[in-house]
């Protein structure tokens, strides 16, 4: 084995890729070897370090210096400083990442690692790495000191819940898959985190594969099962990487296959990849798919604890309740419950994304408000405007208004104000937001992703849509309303799955939040946050145009007219409303009426 | 894209290839599927025929299986294959200004080819890097922080 003085672990988070952190390895690579320092210095690949929203970013171990913002050209300095005169290059340092000593600090203090705790400290592709942080003790100690029946006990204890957003108890599942007497029986990793907006389980799996395997093999014990599948979205390529590979070096260890750690113990894992269906993440339309069938949902019960994958007993939790339990095994039932709330236990990761100054991922504990996560951990809204909604539990959740901001998160609470906690996308909008428009958006998405099985999700949420997409072409009637209201009702109770009877929600709740807004749009025809293009027009201002011709340019369809240093018009019949005018004009001249 | 999908020789070996390495199970068809779909592009009627004669399933529930899911695609696609993604974070961040410039750019709508082949423009369900958002992938290559001004300068790097 060799050793080195220094590890630099690169971000190659796709965030971190989109801003080129290849070019970043790459000249890092260059430059190292420039200056001799290749055997002294070695440099992983790793996902999520901080946020990603200052990248590329990169961290150096053993000091734990996280560097961010960097650029190709920034590298022969950084190398020359650091590495050569042992000098922190202060110009690139995080203000907000602590230095490390023996765990990965969190970058605010509202935040704590449980399941991230690894992610971007260790490298994933390595399981000697995930081994050095306590990785595989808890399933050592459940295989020489728990029978099944404790191991399910600890975890109820615990109070942990479901985090792919409907909060069932999970060690209930587990109770349940127990007690089914036919054989063989699956347990099964919901990786199709499709809610758009949530990258939470990406970054698990990216950034710690072994934790996930883990607490599989902890559940596939607890239930008496000897092979699981993960099922992971396509959209997710590097993922999938990691966790084939994390798969294979656990093989190599025994850590999966036959008689593991010499107890006795059976249990082997394969990835499944999904193709681009978000029904997928419902869990019988899951099992459908493994199968090799349409992913189309079907009725509950028989539960999949009863009959599952091929008809057998099957236990099915997502990425994060799985990455929750070795640490629940290791660290103590009393420790978890001692976080969050009464009825929610722990940690949850959140992705905040939208209008908000950091969007990124966190993990904070149960209980902590709307308020404290939008404008401590994400710095508010961007470029300070007024905060107008944060959208919580994905495509089927709902809007939250200013007024819900001091909301605990928790699964009650959140469902008390009306919408859910969802898997963790947090989508924070500013006051430049129609929600008429959001609402037509996401019932567009569901329309779309409805798997067709059931008439009142098929053709209920494509009727929902075409309202909506009338009121936001300005003809909007008053009967639409009442419409609204009644399919929302009809197609919640009658749906077969949770798509369909989470689908009315996002209208439901712009239509109990955001009321006036949408009457503006039906009533007098306007879109007060001026986004809506058939109710808004761009003008000109004469007074603020210089005549500088840039407007008229790049105007696709030739609407608009004028000399050279004289005022432009917009002829309104012509303008298609791409505000490709309003980008450009480098005076502020153009204005939406 | 590495198979030409006229030709019927090499389709067949590429499913045999394919259900080799996967193996001739029911449970392994979709693998199978997303594997020829990615070498030949699509799923042309050719591939559906010998993947059904490979697995003894009837070609009626391939068909429904290769309809269903949004990476399968049972009609050809351009060269170059645009996703655009739309979803919620990359709309609120001005997302629908890059796809009405996408759209503008290319004459093309959701799911349509260019008649010249070069560009299929499809919409996506989330890449999961909502903190660069509005995200778009060409082929395989992802970019970030997309403005509406960008587009042609982007697609122009294409051939």
């Amino acid at each position: 084995m060799t050793y080195y003085r220094s590890h630099v672990l690169v971000c190659v988070d796709p965030e971190c890729l989109g801003k080129g952190a290849h070019d970043i390895e790459d000249s890092l690579q260059d430059e190292l070897v420039s200056q001799g320092l290749i055997d002294e210095v070695q440099v992983l690949e790793t996902s999520r370090i901080g946020s990603c929203f200052n990248g590329p970013e990169l961290m150096v171990y053993p000091e734990g210096v996280h560097y961010v913002g960097l650029t190709k050209d920034d590298i022969p300095y950084l190398v020359e400083e650091h590495f050569l005169k042992g000098r922190v290059a202060q110009k690139f340092i995080d203000k907000e990442v602590k230095a490390v000593d023996e765990e990965l600090s969190a970058p605010t203090a509202k935040e704590v690692r449980v399941v991230l705790r690894n992610c971007g400290a260790i490298d994933p592709e390595n399981i000697e790495d995930y081994i050095a942080q306590d990785g595989y003790q808890a399933l050592g100690k459940v295989l020489t000191e728990f029978t099944p029946e404790q191991v399910i006990d600890h975890v109820l204890k615990s109070g942990l819940r479901g985090r792919g957003g409907a909060g069932f108890p999970a060690a209930k599942k587990w109770q349940l898959c127990r007690a089914s007497l036919d054989t063989p029986k699956y347990v099964i990793c919901n990786a199709d985190e499709g809610d758009p907006g949530a990258f939470m389980n990406r970054r698990v799996l990216e950034g710690d594969p072994h934790s996930v395997i883990e607490g599989m093999m902890i559940a596939a014990y607890a239930i008496g099962s000897n092979q699981g599948y993960v099922y992971c979205r396509a959209e997710y390529p590097i993922a999938v990487r990691t966790l084939r590979i994390a798969i294979e070096q656990a093989r190599a260890m025994g850590l999966l296959g036959k008689n593991i750690l010499g107890s006795g113990f059976d249990f082997d894992l394969e990835v499944r990849i999904g193709a681009g269906a978000f029904v997928c993440g419902e869990e019988t339309a899951l099992m459908a798919s493994i199968e090799g069938n349409r992913g189309e949902p079907r009725p509950r019960p028989p539960f999949p604890a009863v009959r599952g994958l091929f008809g057998k007993p099957s236990n099915i939790n997502n990425v994060e309740t799985y990455a929750n339990v070795p640490q629940i095994i290791l660290r103590g039932a009393e420790w978890f419950a001692g976080m969050g709330t009464e009825k929610s236990k722990g940690t949850k990761t959140f992705a905040l994304a939208g209008d908000i100054k950091r969007p990124g991922l966190i993990e904070v504990p149960l209980g902590i408000t709307l308020r404290e996560v939008i404008f401590e951990i994400g710095g508010g809204i961007k470029d300070d405007k007024g905060f107008k909604a944060i959208q919580t539990g994905g495509p089927m959740g709902g809007c939250l208004t200013p007024e819900y901001l001091d909301t605990p998160i928790d699964y009650e609470e959140l469902a008390k104000a009306g919408s859910i906690m969802g898997s963790g996308g947090l989508v924070v909008m500013d006051e430049e937001t129609c929600m008429v428009d959001i609402a037509r958006y996401f019932m567009d998405f569901i329309q779309e992703e409805s798997c067709g099985k059931c008439t009142p999700c098929r053709v209920g949420t494509r009727r929902m849509l075409e309202i909506l997409e009338r009121i936001c072409a300005g003809k909007g009637t008053p009967e639409d309303i009442p419409t609204l209201e009644m399919l929302s009702t009809q197609i919640r109770q009658d749906s077969l799955c949770g798509l369909g009877q989470g689908a009315p929600n996002p209208v439901v709740s712009v239509l109990k939040h955001f009321r006036p807004e949408l009457e503006a749009h039906i009533y007098e025809k306007k879109c007060p946050a001026k986004v809506c293009k058939a109710l808004i027009r761009y003008e000109i201002q004469p007074d603020a145009c210089t005549g500088c011709t840039v407007c008229a340019r790049n105007c696709p369809v030739g609407a608009i007219s004028g000399e050279r240093r004289q005022t432009h018009v917009i002829d309104p019949d012509i303008c298609i409303r791409c505000g490709i005018c309003k980008q450009v004009c480098n005076f502020n001249a153009v204005v939406i009426e | 894209m590495t198979i030409d999908a006229s030709d019927g020789k090499s389709i067949k070996e590429a499913v045999r290839a394919a259900v080799a390495r996967y193996g001739a199970s029911k449970d392994e068809l979709i693998p199978i599927l997303n594997e020829l779909n990615r070498e030949i592009g699509f799923l042309p009627k050719e591939a559906l025929d010998e993947v059904s004669a490979q697995l003894r399933v009837p070609a009626s529930q391939l068909f429904s299986v290769a309809s269903f899911y949004r990476m399968l695609s049972t009609k050809p696609r351009g060269k170059h294959v645009i996703q655009f993604c739309e979803s919620a974070p990359c709309h609120v961040v001005g997302g629908r200004e890059v796809w009405r410039a996408l759209q503008n750019e290319l004459h093309l709508f959701d799911g349509e080819t260019s008649a010249d082949g070069k560009w299929t423009l499809e919409t996506t369900s989330c890449l999961g890097i909502c903190g660069v958002g509005p995200v778009m992938m060409i082929d395989s290559d992802i970019y970030g922080n997309v403005e509406p001004t960008q587009v042609s300068s982007i697609l122009a790097k294409y051939h």
